[in-house]
């Protein structure tokens, strides 16, 4: 039997492990964080990803080990529910529907559940931090920070404290609470402020006469606090990315780990005190032992504030790669999940303070065989001139990674908007052409050294140009080599890399031309561009239109072991996909609503093994899959399903099954936007079925054809409208045994599509269409 | 934890003259020896026996200098007139002169008097030489003649008046004993067989003559005159294979280094340059004080002996390996290298237990002020005397990785007078250099606005800071003219160019004319 095809968005990955601090496990073998709707188990010791436990259906905001049972653990979520798991084997144990919890805190004795309650209760205007809340001495009492007070509850008491610093004290340091930590043994609560100051506080429980003293050594805001099990040392953490470890009473004495990465958000201790854990904001959790030394890192996918470089594929690795630290590239394994490496670009050190201008990866490119990669780095300060290097990285087979090969130091003298290899892998010249803002876009070459034999090849300018000093936009290279295609705003020039001779300008006013892409394989002859209402195509043979649509086409990829490009379109509020072939009118494949908001960054990464699938909707997917960015920073993709999984439980945990369900379309010929859904392309797809199935599996044609005049007949007859209303329903059971999608999203979608229709209409419609197709499907299922 | 990532210096391009092996090569001699002649120095020739000695044609004598003496081991001054063209026979016993009295003379190299005077040219001979065959003599006259003379009864065998013009040089052949190559002024290099009347082969160099050299295989030969090197295929018929124009006065003479891989010709330009003869690139130079006459090199390339018009004989020794070993040995004091890969190459045995050591970084002294954040001691340790006036970039480097961690303001602020001026002298000295222009134009804006409120308490200051400000008055004319240059550089260029039309797509083209 065929496998028939059935295309879903699946969030695949890279969502963030640093949301909230994670917990490690009583016998410090694993390591617990919120992930996105999941929640990840890690071994602390291989940094392995044991098991992800879904469930539930919104962001989880927190996780905690149950005191009662160490093997338990609960996490709450935005969707309102708290589950217990027992994260060994992975499983759900309970659900606790309840209100919508923004963090769980239990105190390390006591019923949890009272007291999680109470929290509601107790205390008002509490800040949405979970650091800033902090229960203390075996849940005796409950710290909370807000803004410049401090609020002690004692639950025994059922009295609560307040205690407030002024707004700025005379040295210029800003005193606003961030987080708070209570010490296990003593009653001492130790508070972290804005200006980089730690707060010991002692004797709270009286109104007046409470003291703290200061420790400061951070010098900006301190963002976590921890005391280890036995209060005997205080660990501190803050922008700067250094941990710092106070001896309790003996503050003098620290003991510091610098450079760990990005800056700490959470600190974390295990229950035994033998490992630390510090989650810091480039989505990487550190763990560490007790005597201040790193034992193992897990790293996520580290999403900087943008995107600066698009998202690549390695050609060697088949990684993701896009910018990550600063300045750093990361290359991401979509298969695993997993940060395959981090490659310092800059390589120089990062200095953690906020407000500082640093140096970031901008751009980068691979070339057809992955063995060069060339970045670029920026620098703009204000009052100063733009700091720009363009680097060029040879694959060294050796240590089987990048190794750097030639430093252009201002290869421009502006920002570099677009740079693209030369594609051909047969070829000896290597090619790199970059355009920038100052108008002209410049051709490195590969150059043996002039004289000294000592030294490797470098890369040199082989040709500048500009075209009527217009500022071009981005470049692009023919599948073969042999044009180089240069956006100059609205024209696109053609260039021949081999003589650097203007071969011709395509131009389509109005609008500046934002995205360019040569046809690959068969459709080579065409050239592709988008302006800001419109996709052109261009035929290089004639050099004239070929043909245009209008949509507002925001990402346009090339696959690039087929023909087909994928553009994302924007449109009121969501995103829509077309798949098409740049020789054919006619989309391969449309997909509304892909999701909400702008998508920007997309790639087509190419599969290990060829997929085998007849069906043409969905025949784009074999050979490449298709991932996207959205802007939650998820990475997206679409998988090609079995038929059968519709009502599975492994897809309706994936949060994109719920949430784009209803807007599902599969097998249905969309046209372009402008195209109006005739009623008569909605049979489209059943016939292209018909005719796609081989004829050695189709029964008779005389079967098919009574069948068929059958189906068409009944809509006809009014007096037998009853029955049929009857055989609707026979046919939606029927329906929901064969458990067949297409319906019912085909369905859902005429009904959004088409609210002109008259409910009689509609009605008509809908049964024609089951009848039609409950017949098929049965043929298609024999 | 990633390690603390050390400043990075800016490598700038190396100016000036690319360091390859050929300039190691050839950069390897001595200091020249330089002897004075009575006369230009027309000829030099090296004996093929050993200890090489070689004879210096000048004026009226003909000086033999050993291998390493300044002093001539041998003179011949018999002459009645100008000497040409002092040869050794191949076993290095005898020499053949001509002269511009027209008498060929045949000295034994331990004697004084001629041994044997061949008369019969009726002008000066400028090119003489022994055949292969050792018994016979190949003489070139400017009487336009060429003549063969039997060595045991002085006789003339055979005269070539195939010539139009004098007869200024030629070479015999080493493999052949009949075959001999002269080079005229008549613009021609002719290749004769004494076994037959006439020329065989005829090549048209296009200019006068002066040098012609055959390469030891003897299928290519090379010959000089006016400011042209060519070279000839033998074999194909005298086929020409390159023409070289590197020299811009005529080039007199031609030598191949001992390995037959590099060609060097001297000129009137008073240069020798040195080809490699695969590619025929100009791969070293040699300059000189006065116009090059005569060049000879000894076997294994061990001296450059270089005759000038201004009767100076220049001698270059090749340095000695044993010599640059001695300087070595002289500086080797420290701890053998044993000392430092002791147990390095040890191989653990199977129950070992590795203790790893950790890896010490060297950091330099301004990255150890930067990783502590002391940023301006490490703007004092990067303003060091060395470090300023040897290595500057490292001083800007520091300075720019200041800037970059927005700590630059507080490294300059809080100097003394002196300081301040030290920190003046660098930017002084350097900012207008164009590498460091924009890092120092910064930390000059930076200086200025930090020390205004004191400007006029210090002399010394203030005197630099005029400086300062004369030189970038000056820097900014400079940058005005140069403009302006490449302003009128441009409109020059532009209109050079032939017009071209783009090729336009038919919309493009009606949108134009939209507009």
């Amino acid at each position: 039997m065929v496998e028939h095809g059935d295309i879903r968005v699946v969030h695949c990955g890279g969502s963030k492990i640093n949301f909230r601090d994670p917990v490690i496990t009583h016998d410090s073998r694993f390591l617990l964080c919120a992930s996105g709707e999941a929640v990840k188990v890690f071994s602390t010791s291989t940094e392995e990803c044991i098991h992800e436990l879904r469930g539930h259906t919104g962001l989880v905001t927190g996780v905690l080990l149950r005191p009662s049972n160490h093997l338990q653990v609960y996490s709450s979520s935005l969707d309102g529910t708290l589950r217990l798991w027992d994260f060994t084997d992975g499983i759900l144990i309970k659900v606790g529907q309840r209100f919508q919890l923004v963090a769980v805190h239990l105190p390390q004795s006591g019923d949890q559940m009272v007291e999680a309650q109470e929290l509601s209760a107790v205390l008002s205007g509490v800040n949405p931090n979970p650091a800033a809340i902090a229960f203390g001495r075996g849940g005796e009492f409950i710290a909370s920070v807000n803004d410049l007070q401090l609020e002690v509850y004692f639950f025994k008491k059922q009295k609560s404290y307040r205690f407030f610093l002024k707004e700025d004290n005379k040295k210029g340091g800003w005193n606003t609470f961030t987080c708070v930590a209570c010490h296990p043994k003593d009653d001492c609560i130790a508070t972290g402020h804005e200006d980089g100051k730690i707060r010991l506080w002692r004797n709270f429980n009286h109104k007046k006469e409470y003291t703290y003293s200061t420790l400061h050594w951070h010098h900006s805001t301190v963002s976590s606090l921890c005391f280890t099990p036995e209060g005997t040392n205080l660990l501190s953490g803050g922008v700067e990315s250094v941990l710092v470890q106070w001896r309790y009473n003996q503050e003098s004495e620290r003991d510091f780990l610098p450079r760990l990465g990005g800056a700490i958000t959470h600190i974390t201790v295990s229950p035994d005190g033998s490992l630390f854990c510090t989650s810091h904001s480039d989505n990487k959790i550190t763990i560490i032992q007790s005597c201040v030394k790193v034992s193992a890192v897990i790293q996520g996918l580290v999403k900087g504030d943008s995107i600066r470089t698009d998202l690549m594929m390695d050609p060697r690795s088949k990684a993701l790669v896009l910018n990550g630290k600063p300045g750093h590239l990361q290359f991401y394994s979509l298969q695993r999940d997993k940060l395959l490496y981090n490659l310092d670009i800059v390589q120089q050190e990062y200095i953690h303070e906020s407000g500082l201008q640093q140096f970031e990866v901008v751009k980068a490119a691979f070339d057809a065989s992955g063995s060069w990669l060339a970045t670029v780095e920026e620098r703009h300060q204000k009052a100063a001139e733009l700091e720009l290097n363009l680097k060029l990285w040879a694959f060294d087979e050796q240590t089987q990674s990048f190794v750097l090969n030639t430093t252009i130091s201002a290869p421009h003298d502006a920002q570099i908007t677009a740079m693209c290899f030369c594609q051909p892998t047969d070829s000896q010249t290597t090619l790199l052409v970059s355009t920038s803002k100052d108008g002209h876009f410049k051709a490195w070459q590969l150059a043996a050294p002039a004289h000294t034999e000592d030294e490797g090849p470098s890369w040199l300018c082989d040709f500048v140009s500009a075209y009527h000093g217009l500022v071009p936009e981005c470049c692009s290279f023919s599948a073969d080599g042999s044009l180089l295609a240069v956006v100059f705003q609205e024209v696109v020039t053609v260039w021949s890399p081999s003589t650097w001779e203007l071969l011709t300008t395509l131009s389509q006013p109005p609008g500046a031309v934002s995205d360019l892409c040569f046809g690959r394989l068969s459709c080579s002859k065409y050239l592709l561009g988008t302006t800001a209402s419109n996709l052109l195509c261009w035929n290089l043979l004639t050099c004239s239109l070929e043909w245009t649509t209008s949509m507002d086409v925001r990402r346009l990829v090339a696959d690039p072991l087929s023909e087909n490009m994928a553009a994302f379109c924007y449109q009121s509020g969501s995103t829509d996909l077309f798949v098409f072939k740049p020789s054919e009118p006619r989309p391969l494949f449309s997909h509304k609503a892909v999701c909400s908001g702008k998508v920007t960054q997309a790639v087509f990464a190419p599969r290990e093994e060829m997929l085998e699938s007849c069906e043409e909707s969905s025949q784009w997917l074999n050979r490449s899959q298709l991932y996207f960015l959205t802007h939650f920073s998820l990475i997206t993709r679409f998988l090609l399903s079995p038929l059968k999984l519709v009502i599975d439980d492994s897809v309706a945990m994936t949060p994109f099954y719920l949430l784009l369900g209803k807007h599902r379309q599969q097998q249905q010929e969309t046209a372009l936007p402008q195209t109006s859904t005739s009623l008569l392309l909605l049979f489209f797809p059943f016939f292209s079925q018909l005719l796609q199935t081989p004829a050695h599996v189709l029964p008779s044609t005389s079967y098919l054809c009574s069948m068929f005049v059958q189906s068409l007949l009944i809509s006809a007859h009014a007096e037998e409208e009853m029955e049929s209303e009857k055989e609707e329903e026979d046919s939606e059971e029927e329906m929901e045994s064969s458990r067949s999608k297409p319906e019912l999203a085909a369905a859902a979608a005429t009904e959004s599509d088409t609210p002109a229709l008259t409910k009689a209409q509609a009605r008509e419609l809908r049964r024609v269409r089951k009848l039609d197709h409950s017949w098929l499907a049965g043929l298609l299922d024999s | 934890m990633a390690s603390f990532k050390p400043t990075k210096i800016q490598v700038y391009p190396k100016l000036g003259e690319k360091v390859t092996q050929d300039t190691l090569y050839w950069k390897n001699y001595k200091a020249p020896v330089q002897i004075k002649e009575f006369g230009a120095v027309t000829s030099i020739d090296f004996s093929p026996v050993t200890p090489h000695n070689f004879a210096v044609t000048a004026f009226t004598r003909i000086h033999i200098y050993g291998p390493f003496s300044q002093e001539p081991v041998k003179s011949f001054t018999r002459f009645k007139d100008t000497a040409y063209c002092g040869r050794f026979r191949s076993d290095g016993q005898l020499l053949v002169a001509g002269c511009e009295d027209s008498v060929v003379r045949l000295f034994d190299v331990s004697g004084k008097v001629a041994l044997r005077l061949f008369k019969g040219h009726t002008k000066a001979v400028h090119l003489t030489d022994f055949t292969s065959d050792r018994y016979q003599i190949l003489t070139g006259s400017d009487d336009y003649t060429c003549r063969l003379w039997d060595i045991p009864n002085a006789t003339e065998l055979t005269t070539y008046t195939e010539h139009t013009d004098y007869i200024r040089c030629g070479v015999t052949s080493k493999l052949n004993r009949d075959l001999f190559i002269t080079g005229s002024y008549d613009h021609t290099v002719k290749l004769f067989d004494a076994r037959v009347e006439k020329s065989v082969i005829t090549m048209d160099h296009g200019q006068p003559v002066e040098s012609v050299l055959l390469y030891p295989s003897e299928g290519l030969l090379v010959s000089a005159g006016g400011r042209h090197v060519k070279v000839w295929d033998l074999l194909k018929g005298g086929q020409p294979l390159v023409s070289l124009k590197n020299h811009h006065k005529t080039v007199t003479s031609l030598a191949l280094s001992s390995n037959g891989q590099r060609l060097l010709s001297a000129s009137l330009d008073r240069h020798v340059k040195v080809y490699n003869t695969t590619n025929y690139k100009v791969v070293h130079n040699f300059d000189y004080a006065a116009s090059i006459l005569s060049l000879g090199l000894a076997p294994d390339d061990a001296s450059i002996v270089v005759g000038m018009t201004n009767s100076i004989l220049s001698i270059k020794h090749r340095k000695n390996q044993e010599d640059s070993k001695e300087i070595a040995g002289q500086q080797r004091r420290r701890p053998s290298y044993r000392v430092f890969v002791k147990g390095k190459n040890y191989v653990p045995k199977q129950d070992d237990y590795l203790v790893s050591k950790p890896v010490k970084e060297h950091l330099a002294k301004y990255d150890k002020q930067l990783q502590r954040f002391n940023v301006s001691k490490a703007l004092d340790t990067a303003l060091g005397t060395y470090i300023r006036f040897r290595k500057p970039e490292i001083t800007v480097a520091v300075i720019k990785e200041l800037d970059r961690r927005g700590t630059l303001k507080n490294a300059l602020a809080g100097r003394d007078e002196r300081g301040l001026s030290q920190l003046l002298n660098f930017i002084i000295g350097n900012l207008v250099d164009a590498r460091f222009t924009p890092v120092l134009v910064t930390a000059a804006e930076m200086i200025l606005d930090i020390y205004q409120s004191v400007i006029g308490q210090s002399p010394v200051v203030d005197r630099q800071l005029l400086r300062l400000q004369d030189l970038v008055k000056r820097e900014i004319e400079f940058q005005k003219d140069l403009l302006e240059v490449l302003g009128m550089l441009d409109t020059m260029f532009a209109s050079s160019l032939p017009r071209k039309e783009v090729p336009c797509s038919g919309h493009f083209e009606k949108e134009r004319c939209k507009f």
